[in-house]
């Protein structure tokens, strides 16, 4: 007992000073107070600040009629709306430039990684060549390119490239025909959710009996047969209940069909190429990290090339892709605020820039600003990790 | 009667198999599906590379001084705007009788930079020690002047590459020390220190690098005592430094990480104390581990200081912007883009290049 | 104990930094500094932009140099920052630049809930309408459904709207951060029409490519009185830099310029002269400046008429008449009270 009581007891001769558990106490106690302080003397400064010049704060100008037009909105926007709903217009259109660029990049990237390893000479050349060009230069420079030097040189409106008179492109845009969706449509968007279920369930089914009993079903082609089938069967039925609203030159510019402004175009493209070439890098890196011995095994099994990469190689390759994919997805989100650049109206040119200069509230406005950007990457970044853990419970 | 067996010279391989041709067929048409793609590439780099050759080299105006020279022939490009213009490219508004300073700065930072690269080399820490603390002053009274009569320079005058040499230069060495005090922090046992570290890296991961710019080029002023003045050259520096020592310790951290447990509680038996542990035993190992993950981020800053232009600084591709929208050289947009595009990639391709060598010289180091 | 004793001093150390926190005012620490720091566009032919080697020129940029002038007897004793539209307030604000003088506009919200003050007006403008002569277009009246570029965080951009929805017309707006890009846009045919004050209009128009294929349309939406702007609450500062602007009208109206304001120092019996160079009456005295103050002014800048016509009038390439802007003798607005 007495032996354990002097192991347990501090040796008597470490001054106070010395000890790690008062050193560590002390130093974070000093960290803390310094942030404090420091914290206070910045929020200090600027409510003295802020007094001092009369500069009116808190977030009542939110309410405030905004008075503006933009140039592209996802809600119904106008000169009446409030500084709340610039707001939204600004994030609706950063969500969207993100989500599309994600998509892209994404295809772009994967596209473009297999062709880095592909057996061909030519295409696994061609693909090292887009990848170190786009990867060594300036975001902004390719956003600034593609808008300045290759949209806006396009012909104006009365000198579209048309399409079959259904496709035009300008320098105003691109200019596509809008679906009208008429009543008996409900059915068809129905029959497309009872499809997705049933190719759920399927899969599932299919995956449970080839693991018990090793039979190999066409499980692309069956999924996509419904997929494909039930709702077009459903449109057919119910009459083809969609019309097609054609954009049309009137006055001076297209009026009808859906558009792709080019600044929208331009960050879209400069985006996913970008991006494109860190995730081709991150899915080559991904593949040559499985061993070659996984590959030959599956081949001594009897496995198709195909097979193989779909069952044997892409999953694992899976785990070392992911999490330089979430952080590839967040750049993209980040980066889409250079769309500033361009005039595309995203949060910070709209609410961080048009708002804050209209109504003067620069605190209030940077700190919504940034809480969105702040918000975003952790969303993005839990729900990666989930899957992240998901993948890797799979792990037999 | 006895013979002895010599066996007839070998055949030659199939002339499919070998020589060009045999390279052809293994490597694009070693099958149908292969062909296709070899020949789609072809026709890809047919439509391509032939007009762009066109356009840069052949129908290229080279001579003159202004744009006359190039109206003439409007099929290709007109590099007479870049030569006229170079120099603002690369100096900015720098005056043109004080050039000399800048190329001084250059030349005496790449000669002290050059044995760093050599094997034999034997004092690498203080010539290491003397870029790091020594250069930037130096450095700094070139360009500022003020000093033994040099004429003062104003940091709005600086611009072009140099600028962007700078922005780049002062983030990554600035950044690296913050970085390092992060990511150890991020790895501490102290429960605050830890916490304080992590939101610290990823408030700053998580909010892009323009909205920094914006707070430190224009609001900053409004968070400190009135009447405090610094460069605004100098915020972004602060704001550049602040968002990139973020990434840096994430770099760092994983540098720690890979250091196996041994090497820290081999420290802690010999009786160091941790601050000694980790210079001494831990960091410059861990530093070593991911210097290619440093040159990786400093590819990603120099390519980030674009984005000053925004705030208004003249860096190299605001310099060439401003360049072009200028009446007398109004339509150059693509001559313009190509040749900054061109600068920045000869930087960021020859430094990823050397961080992929110098990840290989690594590699095999810690092979055992 | 020790706790409590680490605790007690660094709280001293809050209220010390805190304390620190003075009001100092802006003509205090211009003068400490050396120099205005001004805040001006980005780029704007005549009214603020850079020459080859990097200097500023300009109806704006004159403003700050006449107040460099009153204040250190140096016109060229000022540093300028250029900013975008959507920045200028932000920075004069924060106390990054000591007074904006970038074309900007007078209105009641800038004026009361910004924290900001207008100490005069430099340049009466209008809003208008550019547009390519091949689109046919005589009138704004017709361009319902048309696009616009404008500069973003303008109050160009509130007016379009207004005058769109009072005609119960439709429009796009499509907005950039600096004139430049918005007058390369529009060279592209990005937009059918460029909309910004009038003046600037005519600067742009001669950085298109081709100047004569543009057109200023005849319609003035809106007043845009533009003028210099300093912090609110620094009534020194306001008066300095609203007086500087002032001495220089009341010099046209007197006839004095740059080239006879020696002369006219030596011989002038006229009080009025006399009491503008600052040779009686109250001088600088109220202003805490130098007697010479507007002397100076008009030695080294000149008089309203000679920056006009320098920077965008007759002797420049963009050749506005006065309209407006002639004084108010002469039929205009430009109206400076007496210096007495």
């Amino acid at each position: 007992m007495a032996a354990e009581q002097q192991v347990k007891s501090p040796p008597a001769k470490a001054a106070l000073w010395r000890r790690p558990v008062f050193r560590s106490t002390l130093f974070q106690t000093l960290l803390v107070l310094a942030l404090v302080s420091f914290g206070y003397f910045l929020f200090n400064n600027t409510l003295h600040n802020l007094e001092q010049r009369g500069i009116s704060t808190g977030f009542g100008f939110l309410s405030q009629e905004a008075g503006f037009g933009i140039v592209m909105t996802l809600i119904p926007f106008s000169e009446l709306s409030s500084y709340w709903d610039t707001f939204l217009v600004g994030l609706l259109n950063t969500l969207l430039v993100s989500g599309l660029g994600i998509l892209f990049a994404t295809l772009i990237g994967f596209t473009m990684g297999v062709a880095r390893l592909s057996r061909n000479w030519l295409v696994s050349r061609m693909a090292a060549v887009y990848i170190e060009t786009f990867r060594n230069i300036p975001l902004l420079l390719q956003i600034m390119f593609w808008y300045f030097a290759v949209l806006q040189p396009l012909p104006g409106p009365r000198q579209s490239i048309n399409v079959t008179d259904m496709l035009f492109l300008n320098n105003r845009g691109l200019y596509l025909p809008a679906p009208v969706f008429e009543p008996g449509f409900e059915w068809v968007m129905a029959a497309l959710a009872i499809a997705i279920a049933i190719v759920f369930s399927t899969l599932r089914w299919m995956h449970k009996k080839q693991e018990q009993t090793g039979q190999i079903f066409h499980t692309i082609s069956i999924s996509l047969g419904i997929l494909i089938c039930l709702p077009l069967l459903t449109f057919l039925i119910t009459g083809l209940p969609v019309s097609w609203d054609m954009p049309e030159l009137k006055g001076f510019n297209f009026k009808g069909g859906m558009v792709v402004i080019p600044e929208l175009a331009a960050l879209l493209l400069a985006l996913s190429i970008y991006t494109g070439t860190f995730i081709a890098e991150a899915v080559r890196s991904g593949i040559l990290a499985v061993s070659h011995g996984q590959t030959e095994a599956a081949y001594a099994l009897g496995l198709r090339p195909g097979t193989t990469l779909r069952l044997v190689v892409i999953p694992q390759a899976m785990r070392v892709i992911i999490p330089q994919l979430t952080s590839q997805y967040l750049n993209l989100t980040k980066n889409s605020s250079l769309a500033t650049a361009v005039g595309y109206p995203d949060l910070v040119a709209v609410f961080a820039g048009t708002t804050l200069n209209q109504t003067g509230q620069a605190v209030e406005v940077i700190a919504m600003t940034m809480a969105v950007y702040l918000l975003i990457s952790l969303i993005i970044s839990m729900f990666m990790n989930w899957y992240n853990k998901r993948k890797q419970l799979v792990e037999r | 009667m006895s013979s002895v067996h010599t066996p007839l010279p070998d055949l030659p391989p199939p002339i499919t198999n070998v020589g060009v041709i045999g390279w052809l067929r293994q490597n694009l048409f070693s099958s149908w599906l292969n062909s296709f793609w070899t020949l789609l590439a072809i026709c890809l780099i047919y439509l391509t590379i032939p007009p762009l050759i066109n356009w840069a080299v052949i129908d290229a105006n080279w001579l003159g001084d202004s744009r006359a020279s190039c109206d003439a022939n409007q099929s290709g490009a007109c590099w007479v705007f870049i030569l006229a213009r170079f120099d603002q490219f690369m100096y900015g508004f720098y005056p043109e009788s004080e050039y000399w300073r800048v190329n001084l700065a250059g030349i005496l930072l790449l000669s002290m930079m050059a044995p760093l690269f050599l094997e034999r080399f034997h004092y690498k820490a203080w010539l290491a020690a003397a870029i790091l603390f020594v250069y930037p002053m130096v450095a700094y009274y070139l360009f500022a002047g003020g000093l033994f009569g040099l004429m003062d320079v104003e940091t709005s005058r600086w611009g072009g590459l140099m600028l962007t040499l700078i922005l780049s230069g002062v983030g990554i060495v600035a950044s690296l020390p913050i970085g390092i005090v992060l990511a150890l922090g991020r790895r501490s046992k102290m429960p605050i220190v830890k916490s304080v570290s992590i939101v610290f890296i990823e408030l700053w991961r998580g909010v892009p690098l323009i909205t920094v710019l914006f707070m430190a080029s224009v609001m900053l002023p409004l968070f400190l005592p009135e009447g405090t003045h610094f460069d605004k050259l100098l915020r972004a520096m602060i704001g550049i430094v602040l968002f990139q020592s973020a990434y840096m310790a994430e770099v760092v951290r994983s540098g720690l990480q890979a250091i196996p447990r041994g090497q820290y509680e081999a420290a802690q038996a010999l009786g160091l104390s941790y601050w000694k542990s980790m210079g001494l035993i831990i960091l410059p190992q861990a530093l070593k581990l991911v210097i290619p993950g440093i040159v990786n981020t400093f590819i990603a800053l120099f390519k980030d200081t674009t984005l000053v232009l925004i705030i208004g600084l003249f860096d190299l591709l605001a310099m060439i912007q401003a360049g072009f929208v200028d009446a007398k050289w109004l339509g150059f947009a693509i001559e313009g883009y190509v040749v900054a595009a061109l600068i920045y990639w000869i930087f960021c391709f020859s430094m990823s290049r050397y961080s992929q060598s110098l990840e290989k010289k690594l590699r095999t180091g810690h092979a055992g | 104990m020790k706790k409590i004793h680490v605790i007690a001093s660094a709280m001293a150390v809050c209220t010390l930094l805190s304390s620190a926190v003075f009001a100092g005012s802006t003509l205090n620490s211009v003068k400490k500094k050396g120099f205005v720091q001004c805040g001006v566009n980005t780029g704007v032919p005549g009214f603020a932009t850079t020459d080859d080697k990097g200097n500023w020129k300009g109806i704006d940029v004159d403003v700050c140099r006449s107040v460099a002038a009153a204040v250190f007897g140096d016109a060229s004793k000022v540093k300028y920052t250029p900013l975008t539209a959507k920045e200028r307030f932000t920075a004069l604000q924060s106390g990054e630049i000591d007074m904006l003088s970038r074309n900007t506009t007078w209105t009641l919200t800038r004026d009361s809930s910004l924290g900001l003050n207008f100490a005069g007006v430099n340049y009466y403008d209008g809003q208008g309408f550019l547009v390519k002569k091949s689109l046919g277009v005589k009138s704004a009246m017709e361009m319902d459904g048309a696009s616009f570029c404008i500069q973003a965080g303008t109050t160009t951009e509130l007016n379009l709207a207004d005058y769109f929805r009072a005609n119960k017309m439709s429009y796009t707006p499509i907005t950039f951060d600096k004139s430049a890009e918005t007058a390369q846009a529009f060279d592209a045919g990005r937009c059918d029409a460029l909309t910004s004050d009038q003046s600037q209009l005519y600067a742009l128009r001669i950085q298109l490519k081709d100047p004569d294929s543009a057109m200023v349309l005849p319609e003035v939406i809106s007043k845009e009185p533009l003028g210099p702007v300093v912090r609110q609450g620094d009534d020194d500062w306001f008066n300095i830099v609203r007086w500087s602007l002032f001495a220089m009208l009341n010099a046209e109206e007197y006839g004095v310029n740059s080239e006879n304001v020696d002369q006219l120092a030596a011989t002038s019996k006229d009080p009025n002269v006399r009491r503008l160079l600052g040779l009686e009456g109250i001088k600088g005295k109220g202003l805490g400046l130098r007697d010479n103050w507007a002397a100076i002014i008009i030695k080294q800048v000149g008089n309203y008429s000679e920056s006009f016509e320098r920077n965008v009038g007759l002797d420049s390439p963009l050749k506005i008449s006065r309209g407006l802007n002639a004084l108010w003798s002469q039929g205009g607005l430009q109206y400076a009270p007496p210096i007495r």
